[in-house]
């Protein structure tokens, strides 16, 4: 019943937040430069026809009634239409979204792959020279801009060794995309190297946490081996927090997939994003703005609810 | 960027001493105590030198373009080389930092006063005052600043003022929920209650009682915040929307970086982003050292 109240209750702020979202992304609409109308008719536009347009789209109406009618349409779906691609948005953003899911799931899966047990080695080997190496790697990878690294990269592996080559795969669905998989290895693993960073403190400290509890103690007084606790108790019960950790890690996800994808030319919602950006294209840009944030709440109640569900001592919550 | 766990990086296990927290001779000691902390305040004050005084002694024209000097590699002439437009490289850095650690440090500390005053006003207020101001913290806090940030450059042209207040009024979100934490545990407090008692203000109890308790919390946060600044200000300039040429930041500098790297220029690319990786960590090497010395917890 207390779990109940809680979702109730976390899915209603989280509704709320969500509102407030809508709030600044229409403001920010509104506080363009000669409004939405000097945006589509350009600059050239004359006075009446701007009256006209606004009076046609019903821009003329007091604020609040135009905000309505803005929910009623995102409700629909309708994120409105591209200034520049003459698309509506929504469209557009179907169909560069599951690229930039591709990018930021396998970068994650990467970077949780290589994280998890450097994290738990980490903790075994705590305040030993590697811990302190691994540590201080990951302290200077956290304060890398994902760009820097991915300049490297490309300067080291497509111009110095030529391994890879530097550009992303091209393709305009996902299958295209995998198609091409060596010309995927260069974005992935920039996407990944700062999560390895941020993740494997997780995992330290996860573990360390779990290796000072009770049924550790008990487990080894009980005559049970270090590895058989490590690996049955302690790595079970650090995982799934830190898996958890991903949902507060959305939006880092989304920022870091808008400059791999500029940066490699990667054709998904990053670069969507940026291009929209270059040419003021505000339909697409709060849109864009607009899925992100409705992504970063959801991940972050997920993540809220998985840690309480799977440790119900916290119970504060993180509200 | 709410994920900053600067907190628990652990180079350096945290030290006791809660007992005289505010007595600022231990205070110093313990920071002097911890060196990477110490090697973190030497790094900024080398780039502080380095950008502001550097100009001085090594002069150069970071304003007009020279086009029969472009590209050259590193050399005696020029130790940093110089770009595709003439500007010698190691110039530049000095001239593109003055912008990135004035902005970075005043949007920093800019961020944290703005948190502060919202975060001690919502918790001291709490019911549903409080209940409001921190939905609309969770809401900053859902829409991410890179991308905010990129919709308000394509609206204008910031100049480095404009990016100032720009990145202060997006960064502000964490600071406010660390210094609103704070401020529920002190309102409690006695002598907060009996000043309300004597009929005392509620801006009295704020300004007297609550902010200065909490300034150890906020110093640590201000450190963080210009940490994170720095690499926001950077990623925004990177992008193309950040400060205008001819004036540049390190972020503005990498900017053209793609086109380096193709053709094997590394210097245009390595000095700056080093710059940046040297400083950022700088700042959240010091801001790991308050902490620990001033015994609070950070952000986590």
């Amino acid at each position: 019943m207390d779990t109940l109240l809680y979702l109730t209750r976390r899915i209603a702020q989280a509704l709320v937040v969500i509102l407030i979202v809508t709030v600044v992304v229409f403001g920010l609409l509104h506080a363009l430069p000669g409004g939405p109308a000097r945006g589509i008719l350009g600059p050239q536009a004359t006075p009446q026809q701007i009256t006209l347009f606004n009076h046609d789209q019903g821009l003329d109406r007091p604020l609040p009634v135009q905000y309505l009618y803005y929910l009623r349409q995102l409700l629909h779906g309708d994120l409105g239409t591209s200034y520049t691609l003459n698309e509506a948005v929504s469209r557009l953003i179907e169909q560069r979204l599951p690229k930039t899911l591709v990018l930021t799931v396998l970068s994650a899966v990467l970077g949780l792959v290589l994280a998890i047990p450097l994290g738990m080695w980490q903790a075994v080997r705590r305040n030993k020279p590697a811990d302190y190496v691994i540590t201080t790697l990951s302290f200077v990878a956290y304060s890398t801009p994902v760009y820097f690294l991915g300049l490297v990269l490309v300067l080291v592996f497509t111009q110095v060794l030529r391994w890879f080559p530097s550009q992303a795969p091209q393709g305009d669905t996902v299958a295209q995309v995998f198609a091409d998989p060596v010309a995927l290895v260069l974005p992935v693993v920039t996407g990944a190297a700062s999560m390895v960073a941020v993740f494997s403190r997780y995992m330290r400290a996860a573990t360390l946490e779990n290796l000072s509890e009770d049924y550790v103690r008990t487990a080894r007084a009980g005559g049970s081996r270090q590895r058989a606790i490590l690996f049955k108790h302690v790595f079970r019960n650090s995982l799934t927090p830190v898996i958890a950790m991903l949902g507060y890690y959305v939006p880092v996800l989304f920022g870091g997939a808008l400059v791999v994808e500029q940066l490699f030319n990667y054709p998904g919602m990053g670069l969507l994003f940026w291009s929209a950006a270059q040419s003021s294209d505000y339909p697409v840009l709060l849109g864009c703005v607009l899925v992100i944030s409705v992504a970063t709440v959801v991940g972050t109640l997920l993540a809220d609810v998985v840690q309480r569900i799977v440790d119900p001592r916290v119970k504060a919550g993180r509200t | 960027m709410s994920i900053r766990s600067a907190s628990r990086w652990g180079l350096v296990a945290p030290r006791g001493g809660a007992a005289n927290r505010h007595s600022p001779a231990p205070l110093i000691a313990r920071f002097a105590r911890n060196r990477l902390a110490v090697a973190g305040l030497v790094v900024v004050a080398l780039f502080l030198f380095f950008c502001f005084v550097g100009p001085l002694l090594y002069s150069t024209d970071q304003i007009h373009t020279d086009l029969t000097q472009v590209n050259l590699h590193p050399s005696g002439a020029h130790w940093l080389g110089t770009d595709a437009v003439g500007h010698d490289e190691l110039g530049r850095l000095m001239y593109g930092g003055k912008v990135s650690l004035l902005v970075g440090l005043a949007a920093g500390v800019l961020a944290t006063v703005i948190g502060t005053l919202w975060g001690s006003i919502a918790g001291y207020a709490g019911g549903w005052v409080d209940a409001v101001m921190m939905r609309v913290v969770d809401a900053g806090i859902a829409i991410p600043a890179l991308f905010i940030l990129l919709v308000v450059s394509a609206i204008t042209t910031p100049g480095v003022p404009g990016l100032i207040v720009i990145l202060g009024l997006v960064s502000w979100l964490v600071p406010s929920r660390l210094v609103r934490a704070e401020t529920l545990t002190l309102k409690r407090r006695d002598y907060v209650l009996t000043l309300r008692a004597i009929g005392g203000t509620h801006g009295r109890a704020i300004a007297r009682h609550i902010l200065p308790n909490s300034v150890s919390t906020i110093v640590v946060a201000a450190t963080f915040q210009v940490a994170d600044a720095i690499l926001l200000v950077a990623y925004v300039s990177y992008l193309g929307l950040g400060v205008q040429p001819p004036s540049t930041d390190w972020g503005g500098m990498l900017s053209a970086g793609l086109t380096a790297a193709y053709s094997g220029r590394w210097w245009l690319i390595v000095p700056p982003g080093l710059a940046i990786i040297l400083v950022v960590c700088a700042f959240n090497a010091i801001g790991d050292g308050l902490r620990d010395a001033f015994d609070v917890r950070g952000r986590g």
